[in-house]
């Protein structure tokens, strides 16, 4: 088991390009791939994920593979997530100065930036679909689901709008929260 | 003493010390990133430019450039970079290590103590508001990096590939970025052998002095 999460979480580690939210839909591919987690107990693992300090993408590794398989778990995913990008910057580094201006840095770039972007929304869908925690099946209209896109709205209108810290706009969620669910 | 760049530890004990300074800074940034990796810029700054004058300001941000385009997160990366710029690859451990050890700690710990609360309701609640307020961060982190990404016929082309092969097709992301991205670094690649010249940057973002203005939601 730890070594299939581990070597599950440094292919992920591996195309983790954009880092943090774009890395979500990797994670839950081959989680639910492996059938380890159910939707639900991915969505709340990535809800605690942001609550916590650091990358969303790593904590969501360490609290996933916790999950999964205990401390061990933990560890394996983290290691996982994390080798890869540390090789590659290692021989980034070596090369830097050469590759700094590089051509093909740019073309890279240019071809990745509205991947990754269409990535990040492709995960909010994904996790808006999940609903997590509701227990309430039905795909149609009922109020967790409202509620949700109300919150949703009003993170990115105070977001856009009045530039405010994400840590705030995640704690005012959570209390809305609990006056609304 | 340099060689390459990078600076040879002379004796083991010096090279220890390093390893022990990186570890100790990376450690104390660690937990001060809520809020996502970009957060943890301004600290690096402050340690790594202003108090030790390791590198200097040019050097790290064009170093957060190109970070971004690796894997991983812009955080575990700058703390790679730095780590082995100044003490090689032991280097790069070391502060990959200090920088992840608390916040595996601390996001081990929430979990823990959620697991005990999980079946309060009012714990239950917070947690579907954040929920939605996670997917209300990635829109809006979408939005802001699609200014800079998406500006003219190829990146439009490559988003609506992306997502239509994503959503309708349901193919892997892994897929989706190393195609998408052979498919925009060929068309480059030929637009360039037939002489036109592509901005590979939206116009938008050239215009502004201060990366920042676009720059941070890639690191999150």
């Amino acid at each position: 088991m730890l070594k299939a999460l581990l070597l599950a979480f440094l292919k992920i580690g591996l195309f983790s390009f954009g880092g943090g939210y774009a890395v979500l839909p990797s994670i839950q591919a081959e989680v639910e791939g492996h059938g380890w987690l159910t939707q639900d107990d991915f969505a709340r693992a990535i809800s605690i994920a942001a609550m916590s300090p650091g990358s969303i993408a790593t904590n969501g590794a360490t609290l996933i593979g916790y999950r999964i398989d205990g401390f061990g778990g933990a560890l394996a995913a983290t290691v996982g997530i994390l080798l890869p990008s540390l090789v590659l910057i290692v021989l980034v580094a070596m090369f830097f100065y050469r590759m700094r201006d590089s051509k093909w840095m740019r073309y890279v770039l240019y071809s990745l930036r509205p991947i990754i972007t269409m990535l990040i929304l492709y995960a909010a869908i994904r996790l808006l679909g999940i609903g997590g925690g509701s227990g309430g099946g039905a795909a149609g209209l009922n109020w967790t689901f409202i509620a949700t896109l109300l919150i949703i709205g009003g993170c990115v209108f105070g977001m856009l709008r009045y530039k405010l810290h994400p840590v705030l706009v995640i704690v005012a969620s959570g209390l809305t929260g609990i006056v609304l669910f | 003493m340099t060689y390459g760049g990078i600076a040879m530890p002379t004796t083991m004990r010096e090279q220890t010390s390093k390893l022990a300074e990186l570890f100790r800074i990376f450690l104390r940034i660690g937990p001060m990133t809520f809020g996502g990796g970009f957060a943890m810029i301004p600290l690096i700054s402050e340690e790594v430019v202003a108090k030790r004058e390791w590198l200097e300001e040019k050097e790290l941000d064009d170093m957060l450039s190109v970070a971004s385009a690796a894997p991983g997160g812009v955080g575990v990366n700058a703390a790679a970079f730095i780590g082995y710029r100044r003490a090689g690859v032991a280097g790069a451990i070391a502060a990959v290590i200090g920088v992840t050890l608390p916040t595996f700690a601390i996001g081990l710990l929430f979990y823990l103590f959620y697991s005990l609360l999980e079946n309060n309701v009012k714990v239950q609640a917070a947690l579907q508001g954040i929920h939605g307020a996670v997917i209300g961060l990635m829109v809006t982190t979408a939005y802001r990096m699609s200014k800079a990404a998406i500006f003219d016929k190829m990146t439009i082309g490559l988003a609506c590939l992306s997502l239509l092969g994503l959503t309708v097709f349901g193919l892997n992301p892994l897929w989706v970025i190393s195609g998408g991205t052979l498919i925009g670094v060929a068309y480059l690649f030929v637009e360039e052998k037939l002489g036109h010249r592509i901005a590979t940057e939206s116009r938008r973002k050239a215009k502004r002095a201060k990366p920042e203005a676009v720059g941070p939601e890639y690191y999150i």
